[in-house]
């Protein structure tokens, strides 16, 4: 989808008179390499000081040389695998439980019947997205909190029998960001789902119907084959952002009494290379994600090549 | 699709369907019309709890706290700045970058191209950036909001695909009758993309409106160039502090004034998430639309 770069157009032949009637072009393309180059380009440089033991003092060109000691550092150091594992936990939760909720609520709202209705629930659906994660996170904590709403219910229905701190108990602790990601993005996500569901042939399903065929056979056999390349691009696009998927939340709702479960590699780079100035093992920590997200894009790709379905590149 | 006679297992079907999209409606929208009636309900008053969607003793003073902080008006003067400043900038560079690569033409077109689309996967990650803006001497200025994030691959591409979607002979009879390349992206490629430059405007609008992690990162000792999200983060960690325990809030409650730091908070969000619920419902069809050409993602 929106990759069809191919054009067969004859190539261009760079001659000056083209050069000269491109100069505006050209002058603006210029422009933005040297925009891209700085903003984009030249922070990878400072992949240097992962090799090194930076001091700001020194800069990169004095300071000692420690080839692969700060990554052998990060794998002895128990904190750095518990937030790898944590990384990785919440980000395969949250890809798995907002893919499912999407495609799920996608299907369902489609299956209304009633045009206003369908539109109404669409449109309170986006609302989340557009809050920031701020004002979520402190929504979930009051609504989680002894004397929120979520207790209050649970105590009602006779669930439990004591208020429950959700917030101190380590095991809650994922599931809470899972549910803060879908609650937040369920809706977003399905707007792409319901476009495919739209463009399926409405013939099929009204032959099914001729057929026999119920609602769950036509969502089984026409309308989840008819949006499969879509979901098999978007998992795709997704699986590199796992390692991603955990800042936000987890800075915002983490506390001293979940930490072990709460924090992730992006909160230990803020840790260690901001607020500790140990820039050199905050920046390879940061090399470490983004060189396993780049091989799990590859890997995601390659499968989706293999089982022949869509892919990114 | 209408069927002559529904089935007992439809009608099972339709009522489930319907009680979840109810449920679903109530989940998404309770956590925020209660915090919409606590920000009205006095704040002492509402540790008690039992308040749900209506406030139980009305009042404005949440509302008269948060516009009396002076922080929070700075917070969210730079975030409206930020907002135009930030939208403005990104919607005109993206657009020009998009019509350069989407031009035929164009001698390095898929060089360009490729140039910005690692961008998406590759980045120097939090520490070398920071020293970055250092260096640039972007930290501790209002600049860091607008100019870092200015061009970003993924817009682009949104913008690249629906420009390429237009009709060559456009450009070709334009500049036929001598028009150059600016006057081709200004006045005929430009009014043709209103949708799609609607959609990447929402999207940066957003982006911006919503950003404290930059406020906090670059900008902590400015408070002259704070943001209304990292306020509102400020008061949520307050709150979370003395979190939940009863004894806490009433000994918060003891001073003189009613409100106490979750009514105010309660106002403060309410304040600012107004402006976004007000636009979204209207600009609707544009990130419908978006999204769908973009291919996906934020």
């Amino acid at each position: 989808m929106a990759r069809n770069t191919k054009t067969n157009a004859p190539a261009v032949k760079i001659t000056w008179k083209e050069v000269k009637r491109q100069k505006f072009l050209l002058f603006w393309a210029a422009v933005f390499v040297i925009y891209g180059v700085i903003f984009y380009y030249l922070p990878l440089g400072g992949w240097i000081m992962a090799f090194q033991n930076y001091k700001p003092k020194d800069g990169f060109l004095h300071s000692k040389f420690v080839g692969f000691d700060k990554f052998i550092f990060l794998f002895q150091d128990d904190t750095f695998l518990k937030v790898l594992r944590n990384t990785l936990g919440m980000g395969i939760l949250n890809l798995v439980s907002t893919f499912i909720m999407a495609i799920v609520f996608a299907i369902l709202l489609n299956e209304v019947r009633s045009k206003i209705g369908k539109k109404a629930v669409q449109t309170i659906s986006y609302l989340p997205h557009f809050l920031s994660w701020i004002i979520v996170t402190g929504i979930l904590h009051d609504a989680l909190s002894t004397s929120g709403i979520v207790n209050e219910v649970l105590m009602k229905l006779n669930i439990i029998d004591k208020e429950v701190n959700f917030f101190a108990h380590p095991g809650f602790f994922w599931p809470i960001v899972a549910f803060a990601n879908c609650w937040k993005e369920t809706g977003w996500n399905a707007i792409i789902y319901l476009a495919a569901i739209t463009s399926i042939d409405p013939c099929l399903y009204e032959a099914a119907s001729i057929d026999g065929a119920g609602r769950w056979a036509k969502i089984r056999y026409i309308t989840l084959p008819g949006i499969k390349p879509t979901i098999m691009i978007l998992l795709l696009m997704n699986v590199g952002n796992v390692l991603n998927a955990g800042f936000e939340v987890q800075y915002l709702l983490g506390n001293g009494l979940i930490k072990s479960v709460s924090d992730t590699i992006d909160i230990y780079v803020l840790t260690w290379g901001i607020s500790q100035n140990d820039y050199s093992l905050g920046t390879a920590a940061g090399i470490f994600k983004s060189v396993v997200s780049i091989i799990l894009i590859v890997i995601a790709n390659y499968m989706a090549k293999r089982a022949g379905e869509e892919r990114l590149f | 699709m209408k069927k002559k006679k529904s089935s007992i297992a439809d009608k099972i079907f339709v009522a489930c369907n319907t009680l979840f999209m109810i449920a679903f409606v109530v989940i998404t929208l309770y956590p925020v019309l209660n915090t919409l009636a606590i920000s009205f309900n006095d704040g002492i008053d509402a540790v008690r709890g039992g308040i749900y969607l209506v406030p139980r003793k009305f009042t404005l003073e949440n509302y008269q706290t948060v516009l009396g902080k002076q922080n929070m008006m700075t917070g969210a003067y730079i975030t409206l700045l930020r907002t135009i400043i930030g939208t403005v900038f990104a919607l005109v560079s993206n657009a020009l970058l998009a019509f350069i690569v989407s031009r035929k033409r164009f001698l390095f077109k898929s060089q360009l191209s490729l140039f910005w689309v690692i961008t998406m996967y590759v980045n120097g990650g939090m520490i070398p950036v920071f020293l970055l803006y250092r260096n640039l001497h972007l930290t501790g200025t209002f600049w860091v909001y607008v100019v870092p994030g200015a061009v970003s691959a993924f817009n682009m591409l949104v913008l690249r695909t629906y420009m390429q979607g237009l009709p060559d002979s456009l450009e070709e009879s334009a500049q036929l009758d001598g028009a150059g390349y600016w006057t081709v992206f200004s006045k005929i490629i430009s009014p043709l993309c209103k949708p799609v430059y609607a959609t990447v405007a929402l999207f940066v609008a957003v982006y911006q409106w919503n950003s404290w992690f930059d406020a906090m990162l670059y900008n902590r000792m400015k408070s002259e160039y704070t943001t209304l999200q990292y306020e509102l983060m400020k008061l949520l960690s307050s709150v979370m502090q003395q979190s939940g325990s009863a004894a806490n809030a009433a000994a918060a409650g003891a001073t003189a004034s009613a409100v106490t730091p979750v009514s105010v908070r309660a106002a403060a969000t309410i304040a600012t998430m107004l402006p976004i619920i007000c636009l979204y419902p209207f600009l609707q069809r544009y990130f419908v639309a978006g999204l769908t050409i973009g291919g996906v993602k934020e």
